[in-house]
């Protein structure tokens, strides 16, 4: 795909091009694009001067960078101890029945991307949901649905 | 200079040095599979561990990265690091169970079965990084690299794609201990990486001997033209 | 910068404030904000406004009160009356009686907190057990500061333990420190001044000063709540180690999941510049000093110092081997202290009220307090801070008000991964830094995970060795292998395919993982395992031989089924049941599919009459 040089580069620049900020460029990167595209990493790594090899590495090891493209909105169903012991992985479940997809995957409509997260740092108030910034607490499969539809009529 | 012991041997040594190359100095066998002399040491695979006692404390260490201190005791078959060392080596049996060296090692440390459900899918590679750094550091290309993290981690050109840096030299091939990295030559062209490269036929033997690319390479770092390094080394 | 001019920078902020004759904090914690908490501040402001109290009233939006369990929470002046769950059915309505309360001191009593046994309701936050139980010291503040205004820390304290400091000798500093008995309180407990000492001490230049904020633990969100409703603690902290040990720069890591704490630490270095906390030649004392935030990338590992420091270099955040400790060669081959953000957040009391006040507190070996996030199966559910040496009971019977629905204690999780389970014959043990190693567990950063009788303790010894295969960095043999094939043998165990010898196999592997893994994180992953074995060994024999879930948990090995004699025909699990494998007409027993059952329990969780039973 045909990336925005320009952004990539205004981006290198916030970091005066350092290569230790690597992950905090991607990071910026993938909000424009809801993911990491091959020729931005590829880019990137040209402008700070490393190996393309390198910037893979880090691109690959770091959960928060993904090399699939995203739906519109992210779930993230969080499956920390407190809500794995308070139902977590049921939601997590309801919401691939719901939705027809994997954990990890996106809709057809490219509405949605699922994915699970180790810990959100919410526990008091598990099991956790958290739909692109917002949260939600305390959820129960019943409630899966109205969370669905809240993001899915364009919001 | 340090002085300690290695199975009750007093033994002497420069600081700085590690364990492990004065046990092997001194004698004592200590297998090991990522070490590498020129290439140096990351303690990824865990097979040269040894007990090392300080009065009454003692910890499993790797001793490719321990460095010498004076008035220690290092132990090279004390029953941790026995009970390390096989679990290492059923371990990666059980993930590359058709790597001849594994094989070897493991009948040499008495690992006879395998406990687990046996991988088919990585290869004989154990992760060990030699061929990642070879790349990088010896040949300066950096072509290689480690993906993912965990059980998924793998050595890979980033997107598994043919790389564009990567000149075919096959030195990652005569690194890797295990002979896990696969190239081919044939009808004039090798394969490695996924990457196809044309091969240099020598103008005075016929001999196809090395990849255009690694030729233009070596060329452009050293100043030797290329028209010179098409001819072989038996040529020369 | 002087203790007058800090001095002056209250009083003018002061002033601002003396003219409201009510202030009112609304808790805009992770927690509180899901539930609410936003819609009910902003609600309340348009109800301030429209009832002409604007000059009179002032809403702050604080940071975690602590009681996340009961959120929204809504905080009058100095905690005389705290309201609960405001908003949480109808905020126009709860809005209407938090006017009444500004206007006419109304108490709202729908709204105040009751105990478990819902007839004694608490007005005052000092007499909810929850909170009168507590010592805060670390999080002081929090509930009471806005976060992103430092004039409001400064009002309450704020630097003055930094200018104080900036007068002292630097050795003076470092064994106050030492004195006081601190310890690192990432879950590590080494001594801080011993820590501090080494770094200013080893040889080399630059050197750097750490914190860690990368709080991977499952469970567990003290050093979030801290971040972001107290960043300048943790600042000030900073500033007065880089001066004792001789640094210029330091750096935050802080998880990528948290993005608001990366926000409010931003903005506080921001103003720390500002008034020149942070900068060059600080308060002319010639000490150049600046702080920089680093983005996690939400991998787990990244909370070892090693792979934390690596992943500041710009790479995959692998972890190195630690025989030359980081105090000498860390980040970049420097001297580097690292210290958790709970750890530094203690260090401007110590300086302020003197390392006997500090060392008075707690057990002979630990020193201070400790920041719990209490989670899982109890009734309060948040965030406490107790003195060291409180027991587990204490807590989670005390402060947490017991299990949720009267079930029974099974265990309690602390230590997040590389922890345990301590079962309930050790209740009395107290929490401190070497009395849970004892019992196989650690304190480790502080997530306490409550478990009942429905928890089933091989499902969460698999739970954890699912995370730990999945967070393994990959690069040592015993953990990216061992781990997995531990994960194997659990698994079988939990689908009711575990054999003879499969006990004493994980005991093996586990051990040989323990010593001979690269990092902390691979040497303590049998942890969960080793724990579970130690005091519920039964459970997993019944696993083994039986082919049972005690707990019901293991889907594999359990079966439910509607109780005629209880099944009043309700229809609800019917209507609940995501494959429609409950069958039966209004008011008539209702019965389950076993052939398309896929054991979800939504019927369980749901039936009001105790009629689903989990054999």
């Amino acid at each position: 795909m045909e990336v925005d040089t320009g952004k990539l580069n205004s981006i290198v620049q916030k970091y005066n091009g350092d290569k230790s900020y690597i992950l905090a460029i991607f990071q910026d990167i993938q909000r424009i694009y809801r993911f990491l595209p091959k020729e931005a990493i590829k880019y990137t790594c040209e402008q700070l001067d490393i190996p393309f090899s390198k910037g893979y590495e880090v691109a690959t090891f770091y959960k928060t960078l993904s090399l699939k493209p995203r739906g519109k909105h992210t779930i993230h169903v969080c499956l920390g101890t407190a809500c794995h012991l308070r139902g977590g992985p049921n939601v997590a479940d309801t919401f691939e029945r719901e939705l027809q997809v994997k954990i990890g995957d996106t809709t057809g409509d490219d509405n949605f991307t699922l994915e699970t997260v180790n810990c959100l740092g919410a526990c008091a108030l598990a099991p956790l949901v958290r739909v692109d910034e917002q949260d939600f607490g305390k959820t129960t499969p019943g409630g899966v649905k109205s969370i669905i539809n809240e993001f899915r009529n364009g919001e | 200079m340090v002085e300690f012991k290695i199975n009750g041997k007093q033994v002497k040594a420069e600081k700085g040095e590690t364990v492990l190359a004065v046990a092997i100095r001194e004698g004592f066998a200590i297998p090991t599979l990522c070490h590498h002399d020129v290439l140096g040491a990351d303690g990824r695979c865990r097979l040269c561990v040894v007990e090392v006692r300080r009065g009454n404390r003692k910890r499993i260490v790797t001793s490719c990265l321990y460095p010498v201190e004076n008035s220690i005791d290092v132990f090279t078959e004390s029953d941790d690091v026995k009970l390390v060392r096989m679990t290492v080596l059923e371990l990666l049996l059980a993930r590359c169970p058709f790597s001849e060296v594994i094989q070897y090692l493991a009948k040499q440390y008495g690992v006879n079965t395998v406990r687990y459900t046996k991988d088919n899918d990585k290869g004989k590679c154990i992760l060990c990084n030699t061929c990642v750094k070879t790349c990088e550091t010896l040949v300066g290309v950096a072509a290689l690299g480690m993906t993912g993290k965990g059980p998924l981690k793998k050595v890979s050109t980033p997107f598994d794609e043919p790389s564009d840096v990567c000149i075919g030299c096959g030195a990652c091939v005569v690194a890797c201990p295990t002979g896990h990295i696969y190239m081919e030559d044939r009808d004039g062209f090798r394969t490695i990486w996924r990457k196809k490269f044309e091969l240099a036929r020598c103008p005075a033997c016929g001999r196809y001997h090395a990849p255009v690319e690694q030729l233009e390479f070596i060329s452009k770092k050293s100043g030797v033209a290329i028209d010179e390094l098409r001819i072989c080394q038996n040529c020369k | 910068m002087s203790v007058v001019e800090l001095d002056r920078i209250a009083s003018e902020y002061n002033n601002k404030i003396e003219g409201f004759q009510k202030i009112i904090h609304i808790c805009t914690g992770t927690g509180c904000v899901s539930s609410g908490a936003l819609k009910v501040f902003n609600r309340l402001r348009d109800a301030i406004d429209s009832e002409g109290l604007t000059e009179k009233v002032l809403v702050k939006k604080t940071g975690c009160h602590g009681l996340c369990e009961r959120g929204p929470i809504v905080v009058f002046g100095n905690d005389e009356i705290l309201y609960q769950t405001v908003g949480k059915r109808n905020v126009e309505d709860d809005v209407k009686l938090l006017i009444a309360t500004i206007k006419d001191d109304q108490i709202a009593e729908k709204l105040l907190y009751r105990g478990d046994d819902k007839t004694k309701r608490y007005v005052s936050t000092h007499d909810i057990p929850f909170y009168s139980g507590q010592t805060r010291l670390v999080l002081a503040l929090n509930g009471i500061i806005d976060p992103e205004i430092i004039e409001d820390y400064i009002v309450h304290g704020g630097y003055r333990a930094l200018v104080k400091a900036l007068s002292m000798h630097r050795d003076e500093i470092i064994e106050w420190i030492d004195k006081s008995g601190l310890r690192g309180k990432g879950g590590g407990g080494f001594p801080t001044g011993v820590k501090w000492r080494s770094c200013k001490t080893a040889e080399g230049s630059p050197r750097y000063v750490l914190a860690n904020g990368d709080e991977g633990d499952p469970g567990a969100f003290m050093d979030r709540s801290l971040m972001e409703g107290n960043p300048h603690a943790i600042l000030e902290g900073m500033i007065i180690g880089a001066y004792a040990i001789g640094s210029n720069q330091g750096y935050i890591y802080v998880r990528d999941e948290y993005p608001l704490a990366v926000e409010r630490l931003s903005k506080a270095i921001g103003q720390a510049r500002e008034y020149g906390f942070l900068g060059n030649d600080i308060f002319h004392s010639g000490f150049d000093f600046d702080i920089e935030i680093f983005r996690g990338g939400g991998a787990f590992v990244c909370g070892e110092s090693t792979a934390l420091m690596t992943s500041i270099e710009g790479q995959a955040g692998e972890p190195r081997a630690k025989y030359i400790h980081t105090v000498e060669k860390g980040l970049r081959e420097k001297p580097t202290n690292l210290n958790n953000v709970e750890t530094w957040a203690s260090v401007p009391e110590i300086i302020n009220k003197g390392w006997e006040w500090f060392s008075s507190i707690g057990t002979e070996l630990s020193k201070g307090t400790k920041v719990f996030s209490l989670v899982g199966k109890v009734n309060n559910t948040g965030l406490v801070e107790v003195p060291m040496g409180m027991t587990l009971k204490e807590i989670i019977f005390g402060l947490g008000g017991g299990i949720q629905g009267g079930k029974k204690f099974k265990a309690v999780q602390t230590g997040g991964p590389s922890g345990g389970c301590i079962p309930e014959e050790y209740l009395e043990m107290p929490v401190d830094f070497d009395s849970l190693t004892k019992l196989g567990s650690m304190m480790g950063s502080g997530g306490m995970i409550v478990m009942d009788e429905r928890s089933c303790m091989v499902d969460v010894a698999r739970y954890f060795l699912k995370f730990l295969v999945e967070e393994s960095c990959g690069k040592c043999t015993p953990c990216r292998e061992g781990v997995r094939r531990m994960y194997e043998i659990v698994d079988r165990i939990c689908s009711g395919n575990g054999g003879e010898g499969d006990i004493e196999h994980l005991e093996e592997l586990a051990r040989a993982i323990g010593l001979g893994s690269l990092c902390g994180l691979g040497q303590s992953a049998p942890n969960p395992v080793l724990s579970t074995l130690k005091f519920f060994k039964e459970e997993y024999r019944i696993h083994i031989e039986e082919k049972k879930c005690p707990a019901g948990v293991c889907k594999s090995l359990i079966t439910l089924h509607i109780n005629p004699e209880k099944c009043t025909g309700c229809m609800r699990c019917a209507s609940e049941c995501p494959v429609g494998c409950i069958t039966g007409e209004k008011k008539q027993v209702h019965t389950i599919d076993q052939t398309t059952c896929i054991k979800c329990g939504n019927c369980y969780d749901v039936c009001h009459f105790d009629a689903v039973t989990i054999e």
